[in-house]
């Protein structure tokens, strides 16, 4: 006979999880007492929201999907944020909530919420386990649902008596078949061709790169297209780290918060080759003008994205490892106009964002470019929410490393959670976060989680005082009238930092900030550095 | 414009509140939606009339097929199906205007299924334009109350939604 709860962590241990994120409570904790005596590896995070972001950062960095886990009520709902920034962003994990007993559902009992009603809008399908025997089928399906066709999360509801049920044995199921759920991973070969006549008669093409071509694992296919082709490359926030970025032919990322040669080719361009975005507002703020303008051909593997932003030409449906190889294998021979390949080049020479400094502050920008290069090559920069964000975005020089921050949700109090998971996931990678003084204070308790788990995670908090990025929209947008947007000088963060007992500094110039990464990154011990950054220091020019 | 959507389901809880969440929440309009099991017992049909243009129709079916227990998604083609709609009309009806009422639900082939001093409920199962039109015959003698189930569809001659 063997328990529900051996039986989870049975599926966990066939799904090959060695590291799962989460909190504790009385109705998750027959699991708990069941992975106790196991080899997956536990991590205690401070609050359950960063579970799920820490999933998240797993996810990213070892292509796998991420497990949270909470407790019924209260602890359910604080992963509630965490799963909907998971959905925006298309990031697989599993999240796993215990629930009151099933002869007591309905009932409004102690610490009863209806999670997977909560989460109908921003989980990719959810489970409320209603027979122990049905474990095994369910995890099974929720791997296999969030980690193919467009990843995202899949949370598993199981009542406390689910856990506690004995029944006679465990098989984990080898293949799923879930009638409703069949991705469409091909890419359809006549479409493919399409789109190759259709580049070869552009006379300005260009490829805008999203999330998709990560989670998808096609960047090196990507890079290839690109490179034999000779097409320029732009990135959506989510499509940042597909190229190199100081590679000859990408210009960076598009958009609101973008670079302005990226936007300048999207404007010029007559055949925009979308793979793996959705092209959301703030990569596209008038799409109805660029269908006018441009020809696209939108690759992504959920049919329903495309033709909901913007007009499509050409969709292709697949997977996008699929596609480029069709694209590479049929479009042999062809090469951009020289005329277009010099016009980019002149655009990535004078369409430049401008840097302005103020003395005895930190510039940001220029910090985040230097930063690159003295990390190792394979350095994972999670940014948060905000300017940061955007000067990350913008400055960070990718060489053969990742890029992980919020760019569907922007939910403030990513990076630090995220990290954790993104070390957990790739432990030999240097891993180091650039957060604002706002979402810094979102997630500081995670301090707590990176000491008592020994994560060699460098912190970067840009302190402005400010909720900079809103302070800069009232500036724009709002008469200068600074409603809420002014953080006072407290807490003083290194001695915070310290108190967590972790080392820490602030420095306001670039000379000092350099000299103390440079000390930190040959250490493996996590370290906070506090930048003081004038607060009128733009996002963007 | 309006469009009939034919639509496989998973039968298990829950699946109805997904679909009508997806449609509150992108804000699909829809006329009518009926559920019922089909000859497999473990899978649901369910109708959908939904308004609106191709972009929006279009949205609808891929979001629809997105959701793990939507299993088929078909939209049916003008001319080429069959709809009907139950209805129960109860009408104010004294004993002087009888007579008439009844006329009008024999001429449009509807039973009388209920008869009381001052009311008289009609039964009537066609396509929603006849309805309206019964409606609109019976409404001077004032409509004390209408339930109606929805439309449900099928494809004509050989073609099937499985
Ligand atoms: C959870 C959450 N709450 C509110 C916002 C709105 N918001 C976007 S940026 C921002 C300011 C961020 O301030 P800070 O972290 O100090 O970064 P800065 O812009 O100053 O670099 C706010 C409040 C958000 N994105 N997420
Ligand atoms: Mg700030």
């Amino acid at each position: 006979m063997i328990s529900g709860a051996d039986i989870m962590v049975k599926c966990l241990q066939a799904e090959g999880v060695d590291t799962v994120f989460g909190y504790p409570g009385a109705t998750i904790c027959p699991f708990y007492d069941s992975l106790y005596d196991s080899d997956i590896k536990h991590i205690l995070v401070r609050q359950e929201q960063n579970a799920a972001h820490a999933a998240s950062g797993y996810a990213r960095a070892s292509m796998k999907p991420g497990v949270c886990v909470a407790t019924s009520g209260p602890g359910a709902t604080n992963l509630i944020t965490g799963i909907a920034t998971a959905y925006c962003d298309s990031i697989p994990i599993i999240a796993i909530t215990g629930q009151v007993k099933s002869d007591l559902l309905g009932r409004d009992v102690f610490q009863e919420a209806d999670i997977t009603g909560a989460c109908e809008p921003f989980t990719k399908h959810s489970y409320l386990v209603s027979r122990t025997e049905d474990i095994p089928r369910i995890f099974k399906e929720a791997f296999h649902i969030a980690s193919t066709g467009r990843p995202g999360p899949v949370l598993i509801d199981i009542p406390m008596d689910m856990q506690t049920n004995m029944i006679e044995s465990f098989s984990y199921p080898e293949s799923v078949n879930i009638r409703g759920y069949k991705p469409n991973t091909k890419g359809h070969t006549i479409q493919v061709k399409k789109a190759v006549e259709m580049i070869k008669q552009s006379k300005r093409p260009i490829i805008v790169s999203g999330g998709g071509v990560l989670s998808s694992g096609a960047k090196l296919k990507l890079q290839k297209f690109a490179e034999i082709t000779q097409i320029p490359v732009l990135s959506t926030m989510m499509g940042i780290g597909v190229m190199p970025s100081e590679h000859p032919l990408y210009l960076g990322m598009l958009g609101t918060h973008g670079r302005r040669c990226a936007n300048k080719a999207l404007h010029e361009t007559d055949l925009a080759i979308v793979c793996g975005a959705r092209l959301g507002d703030r990569a596209i703020a008038a799409p109805d003008q660029m269908s006018e303008r441009t020809k696209i051909i939108h690759i992504d593997i959920d049919p329903a994205e495309i033709g909901k932003n913007v007009i499509v030409d050409v969709p292709i449906v697949g997977d996008m490892n699929n596609v480029l190889r069709g694209l590479i294998e049929n479009i042999e021979g062809y090469k951009i106009e020289d005329e277009w390949d010099a016009e980019v080049k002149d655009l990535k020479a004078h369409y430049q964002n401008k840097i302005s400094t103020f003395e005895g502050y930190v510039e940001p920008r220029t910090l985040i470019g230097k930063l690159s290069s003295m990390l190792k090559r394979k350095a994972i920069l999670c940014a948060d929410v905000g300017q940061n964000q955007i000067w990350c975005a913008n400055n960070f020089k990718i060489r053969e490393g990742r890029f992980f921050t919020t760019g569907g949700m922007g939910t403030m109090g990513y990076s630090i959670p995220a990290a954790i998971g993104a070390k957990l996931g790739l432990s030999k990678r240097d891993v180091v976060v650039v957060c604002g003084d706002g979402s810094f204070q979102m997630s500081l308790n995670e301090l707590s989680t990176i000491v008592q788990n020994d994560l060699n995670i460098k912190i970067i908090v840009m302190r402005n005082y400010r909720l900079g990025m809103v302070r800069e929209l009232q500036d724009n947008m709002y008469n200068k009238r600074h409603s809420a947007t002014i953080l006072n000088d407290k807490p003083d963060i290194v001695a915070l930092a310290k108190a967590y007992g972790i080392d820490s500094a602030e420095v306001s110039s670039n000379e000092d900030a350099e000299k103390y990464i440079g000390k930190i990154v040959e250490n493996d011990k996590p370290f906070v550095l506090v930048c003081r950054v004038h607060p009128d220091t733009p996002s963007i020019l | 414009m309006k469009y009939t959507l034919s639509v496989l389901v998973e039968n298990q809880a829950g699946v109805l509140s997904k679909i009508s969440g997806l449609f509150s929440r992108r804000g699909f309009n829809i006329d009518s939606l009926a559920v019922g099991v089909t000859s497999d017992p473990t899978v649901s049909r369910i109708t959908i009339v939904a308004d609106g243009d191709e972009y929006v129709v279009e949205q609808l079916e891929k979001q629809l097929n997105k959701l793990i227990p939507v299993i088929k998604v078909k939209r049916l083609v003008d001319g080429e199906f069959i709809s009907r709609e139950l209805c129960l009309i109860k009408v104010h009806s004294p004993a002087a205007k009888r007579f008439e009422i009844i006329k009008i639900a024999e001429l449009m082939g509807a039973k009388v299924v209920d008869v009381a001093a001052s009311t008289i409920t009609l039964e009537f199962c066609d396509t929603t334009d006849k309805i309206a039109t019964l409606t609109d015959l019976v409404k001077p003698y004032g409509i004390r109350e209408i339930v109606r189930t929805g439309t449900v569809a099928i494809d004509k001659g050989k073609n099937s939604v499985s």
